[in-house]
Order: C-alpha cells, then structure tokens, then sequence
C-alpha cells in the first residue's frame, strides 16, 4: 500500500507539473465567427475549391467581414470563413490555426521579418492579379524573384493635433510662440516652442498636458517603441544612400549606431515632460488611457495614426470635432525635417498559404481580388472597412471619408514633402521592441539614464538580429 | 468482487484513458519532441538536437534571472499561504461565532480567475501607489510583493479548507489525553496537532509549491514582467521566448521542459520530506 501511495504521488507531481508544459503551448484564442468545420466541403472535381478560411488580424473590422463573406457566398458560392485572432494574439493563432489541416488559406504577415517566420507557408503571388493592381511595387514583401506579401492598406501616423484647442491657444494675448497657426510649426523648435509656451497655459486652455498620456504599460507602448523610433532609424539608415529603401538597409544592418539618439530623446522628453500624467505614472497608462484624454479635450496633441479616430469618434463625450482633427509630422530636430512629412506604410501584408491545395490556392486569390477589384467589393473596402487601400483599381474619390485618413491622403498629396516609410518593418523582432519599450518606461519613471536606452536599442539590435 | 471489477477493468478506464492520451500524454510528448527541433508550426519541425537547450541558457541572461525571481517568490509565499491559512484554519475550528459566513468568504477568492484577480490587484495596488507617485512598474520589488499579496489573498481560503478538514479529523481522545497530562495549548498544538495533520500539510505544500512556482496568468495581468523583464517568472518567461523572436520556438520549448523538470524534482522531494512525517493512523 504504501508504495503504491508513493507511485501514486509521483505521477501526481509529474502531472501537475506537466499539465504546465501542456498549457504553454495552449495559448492561441481564435474566435470563430462562422463555423470553422469543414467536412466535407473539399474541392468538387469541376468548380475548384468551395471554401477558404481567412484569418483576420484586425478585431475592430471583424463584423465587416462577415458581411463581405456572406455577400461574396452569394455571389460565387465560395464560402468564406473568416476567423479573428483576439488582439494581439495573432502571432499565437496563427502558429496554432497553420498546423491544423484545415488551414488558413489567406493570413497576413507584418512584413519582411514577419516573411522571416512564415516564409515556408507564402506562395508566391507574382503572378495574381492583386498584384498587377498594386500602385507601388516597391511596398510588396519580397524575397528573389517573388512576392509573397501584398499590402493591402496604406497607412499614416504622427502627431493628431486637436485644432479647437490650437486655435484657443494662438489667440492667447500673451502667447511666446513666433506662429500663428498650427499648420506653420514644420520644426522641432518650434513645436517645442508652442507646445512648452501651452503648457505654462494649461489653464486658460482648459487642458491637463499638451500630449496625452505617453502610454508605456507593457502591451501598450508600441507608439514609442516602433513607431517612434521609425525616425532615427530612417535618418540612420538614409543616410547612406539618399535614395535606398531603408527597409531593405535595415534588414541587412546586423548593427546599428542610434545616430540619431538625441534627436529620439528630443521628441520623447517633450511628450514626457508636458503630459497629462506624471513621468512616473505612466507605466500603467495604456493607448485607450491616452486616446480618451484626447477626445475628452484634456489634451491638445497625441501621437498616433489614422486608424484612431474610430476610437477616438467612438469615446463617449468625444468633444473632438471632425474638422478639427489634423495630422502633423512628428519632428524630432533632424536637419532639413521641414520637408519631413507624416510616416506612411503599412504593417499589414497578405499571403495565401502555399500549402494548401492549389484549388483553395486560387478560390483565395480570387477572393481577395473581388474585394479589391469589384465594385461591392471597393465599396465595403472605402466605406466599411476605411482602409485607404494601395491598389490602383481605386479611383480618387474612392477614400475614406473619416478625417485623418483624409489628412493622411492630403500629406501624401504635397508637393516637396517627402514622407517618411515604416522603416520599423525591419526591426528585428517582437522581443527587440519589448525591451526598447521596458527601457523607456524605465527611463522616464528616473530608474534608468538615456544612455542605458540607448546601449539597449543599439545592443539588442544586435543579439536579436544575430538569432534570425 | 475482484472478478467483476477486472471484467470492466477497460470499459471503465478507456474513455478517461482516451481523453488522457489525446488532450495531454500525446501533447506531452510532442512538446519534448519540439524541445528538440526548430519549428513555427507543431507540424513540421527540423531537428537539431541539444542546441536549443544550450540556447536556453545563453540566449540572454532572463532565463535564470527569471528562475531566481521565481525561486525567491515560491519560498516566501508557500510560506506565508500556509501559515496564514494554518493559522485561519486554527481560528476557525474553535467554534467562534459565524464559522461557516467566515469559511465561505476566505474561500471565495479562489473562485475568480487568475487574470481577473491579477488585473483586479494591478488597479487596487496601482490606486495605492498612485499616492506616493509610484505605480507597480517602477520598481520590481513591487511588483515581487504585489504578486505575493495576490497569491496569498488566492490560495490561503483553499488551503485553510484543507487544514480545516485536517483539523476536525484529530480524534478527541488525542487532545483529551493530552490536556490531562498537563500539556499546555502551544504543547497540544505541536505535539498534537501538527502531526496529526501532516497528511494535510503535505498537500498544502505540494499544491502551494507547485501553483507558485508555475504562476502564470498572475503574473501576465499583474505586470507581465515590467519594469523589463525584472518580475518575469519563468512560466512567462517561456511564453514570451516563444512567441517574441524569429525561430525561438524550439527555445521557449527547451525551457518549458526544464521547467517540467525542475517542478517535478521539487515537487518529489518535497513530497518525500513531508511524507516521511506523517502518522499512519
């Protein structure tokens, strides 16, 4: 008996200890919008494939792809599934959805390091249609002489500069700034100018900082450590060759310098040190934290791209007007930024698997090419999905009419502005940025100097590129 | 008796057999096979033998950082959920009034989730801080000590159920015989109590031991390792090697079965230490 006993708690620490190993691959939630079972359903011998399964990265639309699946049904008898990945998750349903047989047959990837992980599982898409309808070729992820990543979206961020409270402010009596008007700041000296000469008139503008809430809580500093650091990563990589794709610079960089650190800690301090929450506190703000202060009017400018005004429009007591919703190019000090426009790319690339039947290859093809290409299929990507999208099959007046993606196609539209790609496409992994992001908070609640920051984006750089 | 049993031996322990195989010894297995290869998706993997585990432990120092973290909070929480809960369990056997209200409001933390509490505590503990200018991210000693707060609030009404039970179960005679020999209280409890209840003991340690040192979901909502990766315990630490970098997949398998490892010899100790403790009644 008592041996027995022993055995028996044996395999109950083996288990429970087990039952962890098990649960750390178990972490992938999908949420199915339609049924995700197949059976049954495999290619007929005539009519090629009758369903496709399209993993969705973007929760905020996943009620518009229904739509468009069933529409699409309709039309073709192709079935549809579209399944979301929770947000930020998608990495992690991906790697789950893939392995099982009925797989997705179009995902999407985030780019050439995102290529990097996938690139057993892209087909090469030189030769489909969206591809031909693609405006600048140069956007498509690459490797030799295929494609296997289209974009399908253009996008653009910097800083959304509320003009209601600008215009409270230029009309100051006392105000110290040498410009009227906020469309005239086109340097970092005078947009620290303005927006310390505000600060001193919090009050009379009725606002608790000029920049809403650097958000750094973990999961939510993403603004600061990719898209912010995009510029000085520009400038370094640009400035070797004037005219090079500084994507494909960076990607090849196994080490990079941070030229342009100060220029970095320029920008960062003058949000940090006229926000509308204390250095020191914002370890526990997150972006929704900081979009919310700025509809609410407690905050003149944040930093941010087009896709925020659904949140922004959708928080309630939003006192932002649409007409007062502009966009300016973040400026960090660099020499000649004046010609600087906004950061303009994307992150979002479709595949289609290439290890899936050659039938569903092409029902997925076909599918992404009627959503871009037909008429039904335009109109859900304009006006429901807001995507400004990259194809030339858009006339001109087929965009969006939500203010910022309008302020994103009129920055892209000037003359002798020059806008700034996603070079942060070739940051070289999630890790990489988790770290740059930790430093950040670490720098801005005192517990670390500038230069540990910088030893971090300069040192990891290096130990996560030697591991791809 | 025996006869019948055997007859239906399979009847009755295949479908459980079943479940175990497919959702959890067929996992089990692959998962150390894929310690083993490189992979994105479990399907198709590459083999490369010992590499993995080798960079394991040198791909960054977190791995160990974060196993020391996590070695510091077991010791002090296991510690302190049982003495608290011992000490609960003691309180609540002697008949105060409300037995029963009191038992059933320690025990109901442990009915919430982990994410839930965490993000719960991460409010409450932040909305303290918040005072003195601080949040949980600024330094990881917070963070260290809100996760003890939290795992403690969980688990001490579970384990005082446990010592509870253990408790009623000291025979009268024992306690009786022992107040007419002239044992003081702090004497009856040591001499008395305590041996009688080590089989509960055994199972509090082992349960507290195991659930702290595989603490996850806690950890995620609380801080997720802020600030860096300083409050990191290992259970995130794998999740996070396995989905942060390109091709580290096999990696943060390595270490998950290290981990495996690791939990399973301490757990058997620890079980072997206390066991040799108990009274066979």
């Amino acid at each position: 008996m008592k041996k027995l006993k022993r055995i028996l708690a044996l395999t109950v620490a083996a288990l429970t200890a087990a039952a962890s190993l098990a649960a750390c691959s178990n972490n992938g939630t999908a949420s199915s919008s339609q049924a995700a079972s197949s059976q049954g359903t495999n290619s007929t011998a005539s009519g090629g494939a009758k369903e496709i399964y399209f993993l969705n990265f973007k929760p905020e639309i996943a009620d518009v792809y229904k739509d468009i699946a069933a529409d699409y049904e309709k039309e073709t008898g192709v079935k549809v599934n579209v399944v979301t990945a929770a947000s930020g998750t998608y990495e992690q349903t991906l790697k789950s959805e893939i392995a099982k047989s009925d797989a997705p047959t179009i995902f999407q990837i985030n780019g050439p390091v995102g290529y990097e992980t996938w690139k057993d599982y892209c087909a090469d898409l030189k030769d489909s249609e969206l591809y031909s309808h693609l405006m600048d070729k140069s956007l498509a992820v690459t490797s030799g002489d295929g494609v296997y990543g289209i974009p399908y979206v253009v996008e653009g961020y910097g800083i959304i500069y509320n003009n209601a409270i600008m215009k409270k402010y230029f009309a100051l009596s006392d105000k110290a700034a040498s410009v009227s008007s906020a469309d005239q700041i086109n340097n970092f000296a005078t947009l620290k100018s303005v927006v310390e000469d505000m600060t001193k008139h919090k009050k009379d503008l009725g606002i608790d900082g000029v920049f809403a809430s650097t958000s750094l809580a973990s999961g939510e500093d993403w603004r600061w450590q990719t898209h912010l650091l995009n510029l000085p990563m520009y400038y370094e990589f640009k400035d070797g060759d004037q005219d090079a794709n500084t994507v494909v610079t960076g990607l090849a960089a196994k080490e990079i310098t941070f030229k342009y650190a100060d220029n970095y800690k320029n920008i960062f301090d003058l949000y940090l040190n006229n926000s509308a929450t204390k250095p020191g506190l914002l370890g526990s703000k997150s972006v929704d934290d900081s979009m919310a202060e700025f509809a609410l009017g407690k905050a003149a400018m944040v930093q941010n791209g087009n896709w925020a005004w659904a949140q922004i429009s959708g928080v309630s007591g939003n006192v932002v007007k649409a007409d007062d919703i502009k966009f300016m190019p973040i400026y960090t000090g660099v020499k000649g930024e004046e010609n600087q426009g906004l950061c303009i790319g994307t992150e979002n690339y479709f595949c289609i698997n290439s290890k899936v039947s050659a039938d569903k290859q092409k029902a997925s093809e076909d599918f992404l090419n009627w959503l871009y290409t037909s008429d039904k299929g335009k109109d859900y990507v304009t006006n429901k999905l807001g995507f400004i999208a990259a194809f030339d099959s858009f006339s001109d007046s087929e965009r969006p009419d939500d203010p910022l993606a309008k302020e994103v196609t009129t920055w892209m539209a000037k003359k002798d502005i020059k806008t700034v790609p996603w070079t942060f496409e070739c940051f070289p992994s999630q890790d990489y940025k988790n770290n740059v992001g930790a430093a950040l908070l670490e720098y801005a609640q005192g517990s670390k100097k500038w230069d540990d920051v910088k030893s971090v984006v300069v040192s990891d750089w290096k130990t996560e590129k030697a591991k791809s | 008796m025996q006869k019948v049993l055997k007859k239906y031996v399979a009847f009755f322990t295949f479908p459980t057999l079943l479940a175990f195989i497919i959702a959890f010894l067929a996992p089990f297995l692959m998962g150390v096979y894929l310690s083993f290869t490189e992979f994105t998706a479990v399907t198709d993997s590459k083999w490369v033998g010992i590499e993995n585990y080798i960079k394991a432990f040198t791909s960054g120092g977190d791995f160990l950082n974060s196993l020391w973290f996590t070695t510091k909070f077991t010791v002090i929480s296991v510690i302190s959920i049982n003495l608290l809960a011992f000490l609960l369990a003691l309180l609540l056997t002697r008949g105060v009034r409300w037995t029963n209200g009191f038992r059933t409001v320690f025990f109901m933390p442990n009915l919430i989730g982990g994410i839930v509490l965490g993000y719960i505590w991460q409010l409450i503990i932040n909305g303290i801080l918040y005072q003195s200018g601080v949040t949980l991210t600024t330094d990881p000693k917070y963070g260290f000590w809100g996760l003890v707060v939290l795992m403690n609030w969980q688990m001490i009404g579970y384990m005082m159920i446990i010592y509870i039970a253990g408790i009623q179960n000291v025979p009268t005679e024992l306690r009786d015989a022992a107040a007419v020999d002239g044992a003081t209280p702090i004497q009856e409890l040591f001499h008395v109590t305590v041996p009688m209840v080590m089989p509960s003991i055994t199972i509090c340690l082992f349960l507290t031991l195991t659930n702290s040192f595989k603490l996850f979901d806690q950890n995620l909502a609380l801080t997720a390792g802020a600030p860096g990766k300083q409050s990191e315990m290992l259970a995130l630490n794998i999740y996070n090697t396995f989905y942060g970098s390109i091709h580290s997949e096999g990696i943060g398998q390595a270490k998950a079965v290290i981990f495996f490892l690791l939990v399973t010899v301490i757990a058997f100790i620890q079980l072997r230490l206390t066991r040799s403790r108990e009274v066979e009644n």
